[in-house]
C-alpha cells in the first residue's frame, strides 16, 4: 500500500443519502477473477443514467468523493471498495460510513473522512459553483481543503497511522520479515516440500 | 518448576510461533503448507501483483483444480465459461509465480483434501492453510488445518505466515467398539448433533479414545473433515503407528534419516497426560447406528433406525424455529420413519467420503445387487489417483453393472459448481458434508450418509443400512 499523507483531486458532489454497496456495485460483477478493473462497475446501474454526476465531464475524472450520510451500507463486499479505488477515489467524506464499508477501506488504502452534513452541504455547493474544482485532502492534520474552505474530518487513529505508514496487513507482518527469516532457519529437514514435485 | 503440560494443539501452536502478539496483537505463525485451488484465490493473486510481491514460498504451496471442473468430458473444454475463466486464471497464476499445479486429466489432479494426503505433503506436526473451509480434513494427521478467506491467502502467499488469534481446545473422547454398519461418518454425525453446529466455535478440537485410535486414516479424515460444521477452527487427532504406515511409502514422505527424526518428533506430539482441555465432550461408539441427517444443517441427524423429530420436542426457541422452516424445505412430516424416506438420487463423493477405502466398502455392499430403478447413483472419486486405483481393483466395473455412473474427481454434487447439480425438490442420499437449502441445487433435499448407507440406500431406495438387506 502507498503511504498516504496529501492528496489533491477532483471533488464529485454526490448528492444522495444512503448509498449502499449494491448500488456502489450490483452483484453480478462479483463473479470475476480479480480485485482490480471494477472502474466500469462502479455505480453501473447509475452511469446509465446521462444526468449522473460522473457523466459529466468535469466529474468524470473525480478523486474525492463527497457523500451524503449513511455511505456503503448493506452488503459487506469489499468490490465497493476495489470499485472505487479502479475508478480512481482515494478519498471519499460523508457524514456517516457503515462500519464493514469504512474497514474493508482502510484495508485497501482508501480515505474515509467523517465530516458534519453542514460541511458536506458546504462543500458540495463550493464545488458546484466551480465544477472541476479540486480538494486537498491532509491525512496528517486531517483537514480538507477547496479553495478558502477548510474542514476538519475524523478517521479512526490506527487507520489513520496505517494509511501515513502504507501499511496494510501484509506490510505489517513484513515488518518481522527477520523473524520470519529466522525462524525459517529453524524450521526441519523432514518437513514438506511441493517442489521439486515427486509423484 | 516442571513444564506447563500441553494439548496437542498447543504444542503445534507453540513450535510455530514466529511472533507473540504483545498487548492484544494476534500471534504470528509460520505455514509449512498451503493448498490452493480456483476459486478462493484469484483476487489473492491479483493482490499480489497489484502490490508487486512475489510467492515467498513456492516450495512450500501447492495447487490443483477442483470446485470448478467438470466429471463428464475433461478432455473437452470446460463449457461453463465463468468456470473456465476461473480454472484459466489458476493456470495462468501457478505458472507467473512458480507454483505446483495439478490440472484436470493431470494424475494428481483432485480435490484438494484428498490430493494432499495422497502425496504425503501432509504430515503431523505441520501447519496447514487452504482457502477452504474443510482444510480441517488434514488435521486426521495431527496437523494443525485451518480454512482461510481469500485476503489471508494472500497474505500467506506473500509471508508464508498468518497472524491468528488464540483458540479454546476441546476433547471430544469416542470410547468402544463400533458395530458392524457403523463408520467415521457416523461418529461424526453424532458427534454434531451432540454438540450442535455452533459448539464448536473458538475451539480446536482433539478426537480421542479408543474408536478413534482404531480407525484408518480415511476414517480419520472423514471426522476431521466435519470438524468445520460443527463451527470449530480446526479438529485433529493425535498421531500413532496407524499415520505413519500410510504415510512412509508417500511420494513427499521424508526419507532416511529424516524420516527417523520426523517420527521421534511426532512421536512427541499427544497431549500430555495432566493437560487442560477447556471443554470435553463424551460419546459411547459402541452405541451408535448408522447416523442420517433429516434437516438442513449437519446438526439435524438422528440415528437411521429414528423417525422424524417432532419440533415441538426442541426446548430451545431458535432450534425449534429451525427445525419447522427445515421440515417444510425437506418437505417431511414429524414421526416418519427415516427409513421409508423416498430418495431419488445417490452421491458417493466429497472430499469427506471419496477416498479408496469409501469406494471399496460401497462397492462391496452393491456388489451383485440390483439398483432401485427410481435411483440414480453417481460416484465421483477424489482424485485421479483415487480413480485410477479403483480401477485396478475393479471397483469402476462394480459400480458400472450395478447402474452407477462412474465420473471423473472433482468436488462435483457435494456444491455444485460444476453442472453436477440436483433438480428442485430432488431428494439425495449424499455422503457429502453440507446440507444446507440449496446445496446441491436450488430447491434440491440433502440428506448426509455414509458411503455404506449410500450404498443401501441405492439398492433400496429409501435410506437404509446395509443390515437391511437381508439375503436378498
Amino acid at each position: 500500500m502507498e503511504k498516504f499523507s496529501t492528496f489533491t483531486g477532483v471533488a464529485v458532489p454526490l448528492r444522495r443519502s444512503n448509498v449502499d454497496t449494491d448500488q456502489i456495485i450490483p452483484a453480478v460483477y462479483l463473479k470475476r477473477i480479480t480485485k482490480s478493473g471494477f472502474e466500469d462497475a462502479l455505480f453501473a446501474s447509475w452511469r446509465n443514467d446521462p444526468e449522473f454526476v460522473l457523466n459529466q465531464a468535469p466529474y468524470a475524472k473525480g478523486e474525492v468523493l463527497v457523500a451524503g450520510p449513511d455511505f456503503g451500507t448493506g452488503s459487506s463486499r469489499e468490490h465497493a471498495v476495489w470499485a472505487l479505488r479502479d475508478y480512481g477515489f482515494r478519498v471519499v467524506l460523508s457524514a456517516k460510513f457503515a462500519d464493514i464499508f469504512r474497514g474493508n477501506a482502510g484495508k485497501q488504502g482508501l480515505v474515509t473522512g467523517q465530516i458534519t452534513e453542514a460541511e458536506t452541504e458546504l462543500l458540495w455547493r463550493a464545488i458546484e459553483e466551480n465544477p472541476g474544482v479540486e480538494i486537498t485532502v491532509d491525512l496528517t492534520t486531517k483537514v480538507a481543503r477547496l479553495k478558502d474552505i477548510s474542514v476538519s474530518f475524523e478517521i479512526d487513529e490506527y487507520t489513520r497511522w496505517r494509511l501515513l505508514e502504507g501499511l496494510d496487513d501484509i506490510a505489517l507482518t513484513l515488518t518481522h520479515q527477520s523473524a520470519i527469516d529466522e525462524f525459517e532457519k529453524r524450521r526441519p529437514a523432514w518437513m514438506p516440500k511441493t517442489l521439486p514435485a515427486r509423484n | 518448576m516442571a513444564e506447563k503440560p500441553l494439548t496437542l494443539a498447543e504444542k503445534i501452536w507453540q513450535d510455530h510461533l514466529v511472533v507473540k502478539g504483545e498487548s492484544g496483537a494476534p500471534d504470528l505463525l509460520y505455514i509449512d503448507l498451503h493448498l490452493v485451488h480456483e476459486v478462493t484465490s484469484p483476487q489473492a493473486f491479483d493482490g499480489l501483483r497489484l502490490a508487486g510481491r512475489q510467492v515467498r514460498r513456492p516450495d512450500l504451496t501447492i495447487a490443483t483444480e477442483d470446485h470448478n471442473t467438470p466429471t463428464i468430458d475433461i478432455d473437452k473444454p470446460i463449457a461453463d465459461p465463468t468456470s473456465r475463466t476461473q480454472i484459466e486464471a489458476l493456470r495462468k497464476n501457478a505458472k507467473e509465480f512458480g507454483i505446483r499445479i495439478h490440472s484436470l486429466g493431470d494424475i494428481d489432479q483432485g480435490i484438494v483434501h484428498v490430493v494432499g494426503p495422497q502425496l504425503g505433503l501432509t504430515m503431523p506436526g505441520i501447519t496447514v492453510v487452504c482457502g477452504d473451509s474443510h482444510t480441517s480434513t488434514h488435521g486426521a494427521f495431527g496437523a494443525l488445518a485451518m480454512g482461510i478467506g481469500t485476503s489471508e491467502v494472500e497474505h500467506v502467499l506473500a509471508t508464508q505466515t498468518l497472524p491468528l488469534a488464540p483458540f479454546k481446545t476441546m476433547a471430544i473422547n469416542v470410547e468402544g467398539t463400533l458395530r458392524e454398519g457403523v463408520t467415521a461418518k457416523d461418529i461424526i454425525l453424532a458427534v454434531i448433533a451432540q454438540i450442535g453446529t455452533g459448539g464448536g466455535q473458538g475451539y480446536v478440537l482433539e478426537y480421542r479414545g479408543s474408536a478413534i485410535r482404531s480407525l484408518s486414516m480415511e476414517g480419520r479424515m472423514t471426522i476431521c473433515n466435519m470438524s468445520i460444521e460443527a463451527g470449530a477452527r480446526a479438529g485433529m487427532v493425535a498421531p500413532d503407528e496407524t499415520t505413519f504406515a500410510y504415510l512412509k511409502s508417500r511420494p513427499h514422505a521424508p526419507t532416511g534419516n529424516n524420516w527417523d527424526e520426523a517420527v521421534q518428533y511426532w512421536k512427541t506430539l499427544v497431549t500430555d497426560e495432566n493437560a487442560v482441555f477447556d471443554k470435553e465432550v463424551f460419546l459411547d461408539a459402541s452405541a451408535l447406528d448408522p447416523f442420517v441427517t433429516w434437516g438442513t444443517n449437519p446438526g439435524q441427524g438422528v440415528s437411521l433406525n429414528d423417525v422424524v423429530p417432532d419440533p415441538d420436542s426442541f426446548s430451545d426457541a431458535n432450534e425449534r424455529a429451525a427445525a419447522i422452516r427445515a421440515l417444510e424445505y425437506m418437505d417431511l412430516r414429524p414421526g416418519i420413519k427415516m427409513k421409508d424416506i423416498k430418495v431419488d438420487t445417490v452421491f458417493l463423493g466429497s472430499c469427506t467420503n471419496s477416498r479408496i477405502e469409501d469406494l471399496r466398502a460401497a462397492a462391496k455392499i452393491i456388489q451383485g445387487k440390483k439398483k432401485a430403478d427410481n435411483i440414480r447413483m453417481m460416484v465421483v472419486p477424489g482424485s485421479q489417483k483415487v480413480r485410477v486405483q479403483a480401477e485396478k481393483e475393479g471397483l469402476d466395473k462394480i459400480f458400472k453393472d450395478f447402474g452407477a455412473e462412474w465420473r471423473f474427481a472433482g468436488c462435483s454434487m457435494c456444491l455444485g459448481m460444476n453442472p453436477d447439480q440436483l433438480s428442485p425438490g430432488e431428494r439425495a442420499a449424499s455422503t457429502s458434508n453440507r446440507n444446507f437449502e440449496g446445496r446441491q441445487g436450488k430447491g434440491a433435499r440433502t440428506h448426509l450418509v455414509s458411503p455404506l448407507v449410500a450404498a443401501a440406500t441405492a439398492i433400496r431406495g429409501t435410506l437404509s443400512a446395509p443390515a437391511d438387506l437381508g439375503e436378498n
